[in-house]
This record gives C-alpha cells, sequence and structure tokens, in this order.
C-alpha cells in the first residue's frame, strides 16, 4: 500500500495578546491508500486544527511555522496559494461538523455541487450535474433528481451531513479529512453514515482522517488512531494496538473512563484534574500534572518513540496493561 | 400557615412511587396568525399545525430508583422531562406527586412542594446567567424561598460548592471564569440548593469531554448515595445510561416503546426499535465491523405514521402495524414492549 498523505513534525501556532499557543505541536503521522486513521482528542487538544493544518486553512494570527505536509511526496506547504487553490476540494476534501454552517442556505444543492466539479474540471454543465446526481446516490440519497433542486433547510440534520459528504467525494480526492461529522447525529443515522464511508473508502482507496472526541466511533471504523492532548500526539498506532494494549496514562484513563469498562452503578475510573490551557502548559509532558506515574522525569519534554509497535510520547509507559471490558 | 396544618400537610401519603405521569400527552400547537385567517377567509384552507410532542405516556418512578431515559432527538423524551418538573402544562393525563395532584393545591403550597422536583439542564453554557455571579446563581432560590438568612447566604452556597467538588472560593466569579465541568458542577450545585428530592437530568453530561464526563458521572453517583437521590436521566447515550440507572425507557417518537430493567434491555431487547439502537450505537470492544444501519429517518411529529410509528423503518412490519397502534404489554418480568409481534409468541 503507497503512503497518501504524511506529515512530519508539524507545528501550528497562533500568537495572540496572551501569549504564544502551539495549537498544534510537533505532529506527525501518515495515511496510507484505502486507510482510515482516527485522530481523537478532547476539546482543545490541536486535533481539527491539524486538520485545518493540512488544509491550509489556517488564518492569522495562526501560522505553520514548522513541519512537512507530504501529499503522495510533494509537500502542500511549499506550494503557492494559487496551486493550493487547485488541490483542495479536488485532491483533498473536508467535512465538517456542522453541515448547516457548510452548505449555502440561498442556492439549491444542484447549483453547489456543480459548482464544485467545474471549479475543478473542465466539464459542461450536463456532465456536472449527472456526476452530482451519481455522488448522491452513492451516499443512500433516496430520489437524487428531486433533491438536487431543494435547498439546504429542506434536508433532515442526517441528509444533510450526506449531501456534505457528496460533495466532498465529487472529484475523487485521494484524502477526505472529517472533523467530527457524525457528533451532532443521532445513534441509528450516525450508524447508517460510518457504513457508507467504509463502503466508499474501500471501494475508491480513499484516504481518511476521521477527527473525533469519541474513541468507540474509532475502534469501530478506523484502522490506525493517533490520540491527541494539549497539541501533541501522545500515542499512535493500529487500533488494536492502542485501543487494547494502551501504554500511555492518558490514553489508559480514557479508555478505562468509559462506562461499558467499569461496573455498572459504581464510580468511573477518572482522570483528575482537567485539561491545562494551552497558554499555560505544564513544562514538559503536558499531562505530567494528571498523571499517577509523572516523575522528576516528565518535567523534561518526552520525544515521540517506538515502543512496541506504536509511537509514544511518554516517559514512563504502562506496563502490558490490558484495559479489562466489564459488563 | 400554622404549625398543625403544616404537619397535617406533611402527612405521609401510603405511595410506593414518587412520581406517577399517567396517560400524559402534551401537544404544541401553532395557531393561525391573522394573515392566515384572513386568507383563510378567500378559502385558503389553512389549518393549524399540532405536534404531538408526547403521546399518551405512564411512567411512574419510584423512590431511590434511577430512570434512564433514552430516544434520539425529537422522540419527546426533553419534553417529557420538562412535564415531569412542571415547566410545561400537561394536555391531557394526570401528574401525580407523592400520590397527589398538584395542580389541585393552593399556589403557595404548589410552590412548596414543587421544590422537591429540580431539573439539571443540558447546556451549561446556555442554563446559567452570565452577569450573575455563583452565589447568586447558587443562593437565590434558597433566599426567596425563605431556606436561609441572607447572612448565611455566603456559607450555604460555600458547602454546596464543596459537595459539588467545587473550590469554595469561586463563589464570587461569573460563569465565563469556569470550564465546562466545572459550569455543570455549579449547575448540579443549583439544583441542589433548594434540597431536592428529585432531580430530572437532561443530557446533563452530553456537552462535556470524555475525562470530565466520568467525573460528573461519579457525582451524580456520590450525590445520590449521600442525599438519597432519585434521578430521571435524560440522555441519548445508551452507555451513561446504562451505567447509572436502575430501569431504563425507551423512546420513538412521543411514545414509551420498551421498559425493563436496565440489564434486561442490554442483554435481551424485545421492541425491534430498541435492537436498532443498540446495534448501531458503536462500542469500544467492536473492532471493524459493518456497521448496523436501520434504513430511513425518524418521521417529523408534525405528522406521524398510523399504527406503530416505527414500523416504516421497521425489519419486522407487518400489514397490521400499519394500521393498530401496539400496546405496552408486560413480556417478562417488569419488562414491558410495545410490539404487535409480541401477539404472535404468546
Amino acid at each position: 500500500m503507497d503512503t497518501t498523505l504524511t506529515v512530519n513534525d508539524l507545528q501550528t501556532q497562533f500568537a495572540t495578546r496572551a501569549g504564544l499557543v502551539k495549537a498544534v505541536d510537533q505532529v506527525s503521522f501518515s495515511v496510507k491508500r484505502g486507510e482510515i486513521m482516527g485522530l481523537v482528542g478532547e476539546s482543545g487538544s490541536g486535533k481539527s486544527m491539524t486538520g485545518y493544518s493540512i488544509m491550509g486553512l489556517i488564518d492569522a494570527p495562526g501560522k505553520i511555522v514548522a513541519g512537512e505536509i507530504l501529499l503522495q511526496g510533494s509537500d502542500l506547504r511549499s506550494l503557492p496559494a494559487e496551486a493550493m487553490r487547485k488541490i483542495r476540494g479536488n485532491r483533498i476534501a473536508m467535512i465538517f461538523q456542522d453541515p448547516m454552517m457548510t452548505l449555502n442556505p440561498v442556492l439549491r444543492i444542484d447549483t453547489q455541487m456543480m459548482e464544485a466539479v467545474r471549479a475543478h474540471q473542465d466539464v459542461s454543465r450536463m456532465v456536472a450535474r449527472e456526476m452530482s446526481r451519481e455522488a448522491l446516490v452513492r451516499v443512500g440519497i433516496p430520489s437524487p433528481d428531486e433533491r438536487l433542486q431543494a435547498y439546504p433547510h429542506q434536508f433532515s440534520g442526517g441528509m444533510r451531513q450526506r449531501v456534505a459528504i457528496a460533495i466532498a467525494l465529487l472529484n475523487q480526492p485521494d484524502l477526505i479529512i472529517c472533523d467530527e461529522p457524525t457528533t451532532a447525529l443521532d445513534v441509528t443515522i450516525q450508524g447508517q453514515i460510518l457504513y457508507e464511508m467504509q463502503k466508499l473508502c474501500r471501494e475508491s482507496g480513499t484516504a481518511l482522517i476521521w477527527i473525533t472526541h469519541d474513541l468507540s466511533v474509532v475502534a469501530g471504523l478506523a484502522d490506525t488512531v493517533a490520540v491527541m492532548y494539549a497539541g501533541r500526539i501522545v500515542e499512535s498506532g493500529t487500533v488494536q494496538q492502542v485501543l487494547e494494549h494502551p501504554r500511555h496514562p492518558y490514553t489508559h484513563g480514557l479508555i478505562a473512563s468509559a462506562p461499558s469498562r467499569n461496573p455498572r452503578g459504581q464510580p468511573l475510573q477518572q482522570i483528575p484534574g482537567m485539561t491545562p490551557s494551552l497558554l499555560n502548559l505544564p513544562e514538559g509532558c503536558a499531562f505530567r500534572t494528571r498523571c499517577a506515574h509523572a516523575t522528576v522525569e516528565c518535567a523534561q519534554t518526552p520525544q515521540l518513540r517506538e515502543v512496541e509497535q506504536r509511537m509514544l510520547r511518554c516517559w514512563h509507559p504502562l506496563r502490558d496493561n490490558v484495559v479489562e471490558a466489564v459488563s | 400557615m400554622s404549625q398543625a396544618a403544616e404537619k397535617n400537610m406533611e402527612q405521609p401519603v401510603p405511595a410506593a412511587n414518587l412520581l406517577e405521569l399517567q396517560a400524559v400527552s402534551k401537544q404544541f400547537v401553532k395557531t393561525l396568525d391573522s394573515a392566515a385567517k384572513i386568507a383563510n377567509l378567500f378559502g385558503a384552507g389553512m389549518r393549524q399545525e399540532v405536534v404531538h410532542a408526547v403521546d399518551e405516556v405512564s411512567l411512574d418512578i419510584r423512590r431511590g430508583e434511577v430512570v434512564g431515559l433514552v430516544g434520539e432527538s425529537g422522540c419527546g423524551k426533553s419534553t417529557l422531562g420538562r412535564m415531569a418538573v412542571g415547566l410545561h402544562s400537561l394536555t391531557a393525563g394526570t401528574r401525580l406527586w407523592k400520590g397527589q395532584s398538584l395542580e389541585q393545591l393552593d399556589v403557595a403550597e404548589r410552590r412548596k412542594r414543587q421544590l422537591a422536583i429540580q431539573m439539571i439542564f443540558q447546556d451549561p453554557y446556555a442554563s446559567l446567567n452570565p452577569r450573575m455571579r455563583v452565589q447568586d446563581i447558587v443562593g437565590e432560590a434558597p433566599l426567596v424561598h425563605g431556606m436561609v438568612e441572607a447572612s448565611q447566604q455566603r456559607d450555604y452556597v460555600e458547602n454546596l460548592l464543596q459537595r459539588v467538588g467545587l473550590d469554595g472560593a469561586m463563589l464570587r466569579r461569573f460563569p465565563h471564569q469556569f470550564s465546562g465541568g466545572q459550569r455543570a458542577r455549579v449547575g448540579i450545585a443549583r439544583a441542589l440548593a433548594v434540597k431536592p428530592e428529585f432531580l430530572v437530568c437532561d443530557e446533563a453530561v452530553a456537552a462535556l469531554d470524555v475525562s470530565i464526563q466520568a467525573q460528573v458521572l461519579n457525582l451524580f453517583i456520590k450525590l445520590r448515595d449521600e442525599l438519597d437521590l432519585t434521578y430521571l436521566f435524560i440522555s441519548h447515550d445508551l452507555g451513561v445510561v446504562r451505567h447509572l440507572s436502575d430501569r431504563v425507557v425507551i423512546m420513538y417518537l412521543g411514545r414509551i416503546v420498551e421498559s425493563a430493567a436496565a440489564d434486561t434491555v442490554f442483554a435481551s431487547a424485545n421492541h425491534p426499535y430498541t435492537q436498532a439502537l443498540l446495534a448501531s450505537a458503536p462500542k469500544l470492544e467492536v473492532r471493524r465491523t459493518e456497521f448496523f444501519a436501520v434504513k430511513g429517518e425518524i418521521p417529523s411529529p408534525l405528522h406521524p405514521p398510523p399504527g406503530c410509528h416505527f414500523h416504516p423503518r421497521c425489519p419486522h412490519a407487518m400489514p397490521r402495524c400499519k394500521v393498530e397502534k401496539p400496546a405496552l404489554k408486560e413480556v417478562g418480568a417488569k419488562h414491558f414492549s410495545a410490539c404487535h409481534l409480541n401477539d404472535g409468541l404468546a
């Protein structure tokens, strides 16, 4: 399998009046063709900013200060703005959390979809319309001919997200970045969309980065997973390795706090404290103030290194620590 | 009120159930505005739109019980929660608190009884007044209801904050100075301030991060044990509900479709909708499987399908399901389900 995207040492920073915010700090990962990577973290962990950085959507005062973003070997950071425009929406597409915000409320679906096609391909309106219709069919929207004529407010939340996915699929991108696309949806609708996405990835070989806070979605959907905390990746590897045998105390804490991993009615295992502000991170390992295993050594920043078939950023990796499922 | 009269009122009514909702319904009617009425004079034929948010639902909650209310958006679970608290009036049916209808009491007495039922809201950002300090947010209600003197308010609020795991020194702060998890705790402290017996928690942990969610759920468990509280816990998250609840009630489009002990629901769900819901929920333990896709979407409560509301999406739907509304019947010990399929088995 060839690699679709490689991110090396990415650093995105925001110079605010209150100080320098390192939203993305030395993030490295790669995604192969047809592979689904889950990018997991809590709010403020930098997972969405990583996605925006890849898309080149960071606005001032934010800036990508270091690192490489290699799409099939060519560095996106070195491209001029005009060349990046040709890639965005064409070879890399993004799906956002709230489809009501990303679809234009005053334009019909066909106008918006045909615009996306014709921005990147030199085809007639007839052909663009036919391609749009096919994309709607692929994401499971019934009676696509009528639906093309509709406005976004005439769709339900789940259908609107399907339209957003259809738009992302229009130009057959190499990579789709999904930023919490099912968070606002109901469980049965989420199940439908996960099913469609999995099928599409398998069939078309599109690589997928699935940004979410929900470990259980990643567990079912993704091949690999990267866990972020305070702007850094703390652990990454295959879903099986990371979720079944977490070595980083934070990953372990997240999994252990899931209600399904605790006896019913008993207090849940919890991570003490709260996520630190990015303006005021502890020196060294950002997790050390909440970590039960922290020592003096943790005041030094741990580097991402390979430990037992995964990348890990921790001085004191947990020993084989299988999180038991209690039911 | 004299002390004797008060004592008389306090006489415990022998009732096993703390709160009883008997065949309650709630309809929201969008009345015609004057323009539509004029248009009707010319034969426009516009009608009032009626949303059947809750449709003849009966629910009993015993003292000390934690009832989980599960359903997707628009199924009426929040409306039912608000009816339980008394925030929404009932279109039909009766609501009994300790065996007594609060609506028949005089205003002052109802106000006093009502204090025992409190609510915790979903959004810890929108439900706290941004211009009030925590001392006033939490301390206002007990002061108004004469539970504390103004001079003691500060100590009272400080105690409550410590009880929910916040630093007592935070009481001069405004809501924006707190994180999401801390705000959720302030919302809980506010509900506890009037010494309630029964709390309705409407998606109380949905807006929180995973690690913070565990902390707040633990707080709920601790408070129930310490203060002998009864919860109606409304959530769309099956994992959370399973962890906390003794009994789980599942709603679909304004009706209860299944109700049973938590273990029973998760081990042997009876209703096809419950089964679909359980199968759709992603689980940490399940790797790379095909996601179960239940077809279709929740229909609009403006025009609910006739018969069983779930029949357009149900894989087992029969002709009978399209015409006849299934009744909630006992299919096992304290296990109720509203599905025509069960008649075939009997």
